[in-house]
């Protein structure tokens, strides 16, 4: 490719993050990845940066040992390299300035990715996940709600979806009339809708009140969505901004609903901080973590100034608030904040998440995200900073709604199929462009860019590995006795998420996962089953009747679809033979080769391993005798297990 | 018996309890002498009895005639009692205030419990310093077994028999005793197998203002090094703190007399901080109206994880000294008994797989807490929620239990026990019906005739029918030295213990259970695959096999 100078530099060294450990290899860039290879042969590390993961690029100033180049990647992995020449180094600086700021969606590597699937494959790949059937799932269109084809040719709200599902008495004029009456044309919509009690959840975009502007069609549109629910009176009206935002916004004409023009609507501000200060607190997050030999003090201090936690209990907060208002009063609720795509998407998808089990599934959490971010204009591009960078538009809005979750697994455990390595995945992805879902910033625009012609779906290459990200504890007759999931909300619930935010960081997981432990066993369990079943039939060929016989289970067609070796799930089992990495290098490429040496080295460390790995302080100065202890200088603890 | 004239209510009907997630109950409080027992009289409702000892503070409120009281125990829990009756309220409140702080040790529960069960092995019997010295026999001969402080007067907080190098004459230990704060002479803490190295313990040399020195201490902890090899010297305290000590005729081994070791000094926290820490967190941890600031700003302030970190990074350092390094070490502190105890032993869960099975960590507990004198009488006298002054109550042994937590989360297949194990030795140590953790040293227990008149603790937990709660279903044992992260990152608060009666544990529980389910599962199906197996092979050798269709 014409952007790559030098596609190969040797004697790189690579230093770790938080120790002063390094290793030597050779670094190859190509039009896709930044691969650094391992020169030891024993335990080949290497390690696969995809070029859209990079956050940003810095070389610093030459030292003796070379020119250091420092690497942040936006899945939170930070590579520091050293090349020996500052020319190679400067020319992989420059290569990779250009190749991380992609000019056209056709650089973006989901064009480029080829998964070995023929088009049939691929077009049943995007139909995986249907969103009228969702909806007809939630019971709409029904007696009260119905399907909207206002917006088919993307002309009333050019980021909306086509389909929309508004009240039965909502009038085409009215639509139109509150859509112009709202930030950006977006009108309220059902976004989920609670069977139960027939109650509604929907959303919209702030309106254009200003101090004293009002509309009667965006009044009717409150009142037909209050009216489209017998169980209440009134309807919750949530701002999900705090109020002193959604004053300064009236200066601007636009502002929030006057309670005295809104018949039977309770008004509520929630306090969920905006896109610029949650960018600002994960910055400040990420600098704390990143402090080599962080203090305790420094740790918990940094945390709460980063203010990271607070805003994370806000979303929740707003949620709960939500889900109470519908299960608890049996009221319809519309959420807004200023553009309804960002606090709205969090706001609604937790709520719904919490209302209904369907979501806690795979199957139903791809749903979720398919509605209420994808197709209601969470704008990905914008937010991930895909193409075309703004960086005042980059924002962690959607790291925060699985941060959300996460948060609720910690809590109830049983409640969800699917792991923690299953949300840093999406994570992962949601930045990596290599699939088609997340590119673009709405559903107009991805129809533009042909995606579902051109690339691949996430959620089927999810659903084919769905094993791996399996909750062994998860027990779905959970969800019959908590069909709704009241969290506890106490400050201390809420937890620093390291999984995600040091997923790279090796030494500071434990080398001992207890997921993976109980995923394998489990597994296992399956097998041992067949074989039990398999060996009851030969028994009987002898004429020896054990207990009744179950039919046989159809042979399965593969033992184990292969196991991401995450550094979370921790080091492999001794027992297992999991070396498959060979077919899935193309999607697992930075994950299964960067854990490389942990199969190799299983949980022991190599013998006499530099001792900078494993410090828990220094031992300054050094005897003179040549029989001394040598110095070890040791910032961090590393978590590992030595023979 | 003493204490009916301290109980003069023993009995209120009506009373109602509330506790954090649970129904309150209506029923009747008893009071006996070392018990508060509240029952329903109904069968399906269990019964509180609360032992005395547990009781740390008690609060009276008064609305009418209607009293309240909110007991506070050692075990962080709090319950309010709703008694009807000013009189009775007050009878009851200082009736529980006296029995709680009874002075006299021979008052205390174990001397009144008689176990339901049969004591099958006698946990008094179980880790006797002869048995433990057998095994380094078999591994050393460069050590022996010391009776020189026999009735304790060498050093009055250790046993009476002590593991010294061989070289080293009891003529010797005196003088070296009489170098060391409290007589602690460096004794043996650790074998280390795989290189010959060692742990040693003290407490600090009284080197003093003008740097006195001892050759016989000298000749001592020289006697532990190879030819030519060098060893580490880890004093829990900062030097600024040590420099302090030597006004008080303490200090630290000076670099011109112990040219052979380096000394690295850490930074542990005296006693008394640490009491104030935790009482600064149990407090953060039970104010429900926080928020996330608040929270995190008070959990910093209370510097409990801080501790955690830094007792964990200096054990993690000694550690490293004998398994990296191929170094001998000795730890001390100032007195030798607390900082330099969480060290050692820490130091050997990690070294040792043998200190990660039940019995190994029961031993540990005994040769290196216990035995080694520390001071669980003063320690635990008081807990988090004391009102008056601490005077020498610490959370010494909760911070080690704490730091073997963090290890357990860190490496959990790597454990024989649970976290269950851990939460109930920190229950028994602050309040029990054994006798094992009564006294301050080897020499009290003796004297309070502890073997004959009360039951060990042990001889209850290693019964097969208590052991089960307490066995880890992870564990796959593995001979391997565990690195823990000492990042803090890594270190977690310990719900279990702090925010164990705030929070509803409902679905962790079931979840673990769950979990539980599936390994048991697991080996069942094994075990019927293994017999299926062998029923087949039989067959097949008797019969032949037969023609399938």
């Amino acid at each position: 490719m014409e952007h790559i100078r030098t596609p190969k530099v040797e004697q790189v060294k690579l230093l770790d993050r938080f120790s002063n450990k390094s290793v030597t290899g050779t670094l190859h860039l190509t039009a896709t990845h930044l691969i650094f290879v391992e020169s030891n042969s024993t335990s080949a590390q290497e390690i696969w940066i995809l070029h859209h993961h990079i956050a940003s690029v810095e070389k610093l100033s030459l030292t003796t040992s070379g020119c250091p180049l420092l690497i942040q990647c936006r899945n939170f992995r930070l590579v520091h390299f050293v090349i020996p020449r500052e020319r190679d180094c400067h020319d992989i600086y420059s290569s990779l300035l250009r190749l991380l700021r992609p000019v056209s969606y056709d650089e973006l590597y989901a064009f480029s990715y080829n998964p070995k699937q023929n088009d049939q494959q691929r077009e049943e790949g995007w139909q995986l996940i249907d969103l009228a059937a969702e909806f007809e799932r939630m019971g709409v269109p029904c007696d009260q709600w119905q399907l909207t084809d206002v917006n088919r040719e993307y002309k009333v709200c050019e980021t909306y979806p086509r389909d929309l599902y508004v009240p039965i008495t909502a009038s085409k004029p009215i639509i139109i009339g509150s859509s112009k009456f709202r930030s950006k044309g977006r009108f309220p919509v059902l976004t989920y809708f609670y069977q139960e009690k027939k109650a509604a959840v929907c959303r919209c975009s702030q309106p254009l009140s200003g101090f004293s502007a009002r509309c009667l069609e965006d009044e009717h549109m409150l009142q037909a969505i209050s009216k489209a629910n017998h169980n209440s009176r009134y309807i919750y009206v949530m701002d999900t901004r705090p109020k002193l935002n959604a004053l300064a916004n009236r200066a601007a004409g636009k502002g929030y609903e006057n309670e005295d023009n809104y018949p039977n609507i309770r008004f509520q501000f929630v306090g969920i901080e905006n896109i610029h200060v949650m960018r600002g607190s994960l910055q400040k997050l990420l600098e704390v973590m990143g402090t080599r030999s962080l203090s305790m003090t420094d740790y918990l201090v940094g945390l709460e100034n980063s203010g990271w936690l607070r805003h994370i209990k806000a979303i929740m907060d707003a949620a709960i608030f939500l889900a109470k208002a519908v299960t608890d009063e049996g009221a319809s609720v519309l959420v807004h904040c200023s553009d309804g795509w960002d606090r709205t998407a969090q706001v609604c998808a937790l709520g719904s998440l919490l209302l209904d089990p369907y979501y806690r599934t795979i199957k139903g959490f791809m749903v979720l995200i398919e509605k209420d971010w994808i197709s209601f204009g969470h704008k990905f591009a914008d937010r991930c900073d895909q193409l075309d960078p703004d960086p005042k538009e980059v924002s962690p809005i959607f790291t925060q709604f699985l941060e959300c979750v996460w948060q609720l697994t910690e809590q109830f455990p049983q409640a969800f199929e699917f792991s923690e390595w299953f949300l840093i995945q999406i994570h992962e992805h949601v930045h990596s462009c290599q699939f088609g879902n997340f590119l673009g910033n709405s559903q107009r625009q991805r129809e533009d860019l042909q995606l579902k012609e051109r690339t691949y779906s996430l959620w089927a290459h999810l659903l084919s590995e769905k094993q791996n990200y399996l909750n062994p504890v998860y027990s779905p007759s959970f969800a019959e006795s908590h069909p709704v999931l009241e969290p506890s909300t106490q400050a201390y619930h809420f937890k620093f998420w390291r999984n995600m935010y040091h997923q790279y960081d090796r030494s500071m997981h434990p080398r001992q996962s207890i997921l993976k432990h109980v995923l394998t066993l489990k597994e296992s369990n399956r097998e041992l089953e067949g074989t039990v079943q398999a060996l009851k039939t030969k028994l009987q060929t002898f004429g020896v009747s054990t207990s009744p016989l179950k039919p046989q289970t159809p042979p399965r067609e593969r033992s184990h679809p292969p196991r991401p070796q995450s550094l979370i799930l921790g080091a492999p089992l001794l027992s297992r033979k999991e070396v498959q990495q060979e077919e899935d290098e193309e999607v697992f490429g930075e994950e299964a080769r960067e854990d490389a040496p942990a199969s190799t080295g299983r949980e022991r460390t190599v013998e006499g391993s530099s001792a900078t790995e494993n410090g828990y302080g220094e031992l300054k100065g050094s005897f003179d005798s040549k029989n001394e202890p040598a110095v070890v200088t040791l910032e961090f603890g590393v978590a590992r297990m030595t023979c | 018996m003493e204490f009916a004239e301290l109980i003069k209510t023993p009995r209120v009907d009506g009373v109602v309890l509330h506790r954090p997630f649970m129904p309150t109950v209506e029923g009747t409080l008893c009071l006996t002498g070392h018990h508060l027992i509240l029952s329903s009289r109904q069968d399906n409702t269990e019964e509180l009895w609360l032992l005395h000892a547990n009781i740390d503070s008690i609060e009276k409120r008064f609305v009418g005639s209607l009293g309240t009281i909110i007991v506070k125990c050692k075990d962080l829990r709090v319950i309010q009692l709703d008694i009807p009756g000013m009189e009775e309220c007050l009878n009851i409140a200082s009736s529980i205030e006296a029995l709680s702080t009874l002075d006299s040790v021979s008052l205390m529960y174990p001397f009144f419990y008689r176990p339901l069960f049969e004591v099958i092995e006698d946990g008094w019997q179980l880790f006797v310093p002869e048995e433990a010295f057998k095994d380094l026999e078999s591994m050393t001969d460069e050590w022996r077994l010391s009776e020189v402080n026999k009735d304790f007067s060498v050093c009055p907080s250790y046993p009476s028999l002590l593991t010294v190098p061989k070289d080293i004459d009891d003529e010797s230990l005196c003088k070296a005793a009489s170098f060391r704060h409290g007589g602690r002479f460096p004794v043996l803490s650790y074998y280390h197998k795989k290189n010959g190295m060692v742990m040693m313990r003290a407490a600090q040399p009284l080197t003093g203002t003008n740097g006195r020195r001892c050759k016989e201490d000298e000749k001592l902890i020289n006697a532990t090094l190879c030819a030519g090899k060098r060893g580490y010297i880890i004093d829990t305290r900062t030097i600024a703190v040590a420099q302090q000590a030597k006004a008080r005729g303490g200090g630290f081994e000076q670099e011109a007399n112990y040219a052979q070791w380096r000394r690295i000094h850490k930074a542990i926290e005296r006693s008394n901080v640490l009491q104030e820490g935790l009482i600064k967190l149990v407090e953060a941890c039970n104010d429900q109206s926080h928020s996330m600031d608040r929270w995190l700003s008070k959990l910093e302030a209370s510097n409990w994880q801080s501790n955690v970190k830094e007792i964990l990074t200096t054990a993690c350092l000694a550690a490293q000294c004998i398994d990296r390094e191929g170094a001998s070490v000795l730890v001390h502190g100032t007195e030798g008994t607390d900082s330099t105890l969480q060290v050692t032993s820490l130091a050997q869960i990690i070294l040792d797989p043998a200190c990660r099975t039940i019995r190994g960590f029961e031993a540990l507990i005994e040769r290196e807490w216990l035995q080694a004198g520390h001071p669980f009488q003063q320690r635990c006298a008081q807990s988090a929620y004391s009102n008056g002054k601490p005077r020498s109550e610490a959370p010494v042994f909760l911070l080690f239990l704490d730091c073997v937590w963090q290890i357990l989360r860190q490496f959990p297949c790597s454990f024989q026990f649970n976290e269950n194990f851990l939460i109930m030795l920190f229950e028994h140590a602050y309040a029990s019906q054994f006798g094992t953790f009564l006294g301050n040293s080897v020499a009290e227990r003796l004297k309070l005739l502890l073997s004959q008149k009360t039951v060990s603790l042990w001889s209850w937990v290693n019964r097969p029918q208590e052991l089960e709660r307490f066995l880890n279903p992870l564990y796959e044992p593995n001979n391997l030295v565990i690195w823990p992260s000492v990042a803090p990152q890594s270190l977690l608060l310990w719900e279990g213990v702090f925010l164990r009666w705030n929070r509803s544990t409902k679905c962790l529980d079931e979840a673990y259970q769950e979990m539980v389910h599936i390994i048991e599962y697991n080996k069942e199906l094994q075990n019927k695959v293994n017999s299926l197996r062998r029923q087949l092979a039989q067959l097949e050798t008797e019969d032949g096999p037969l023609q399938t269709p």
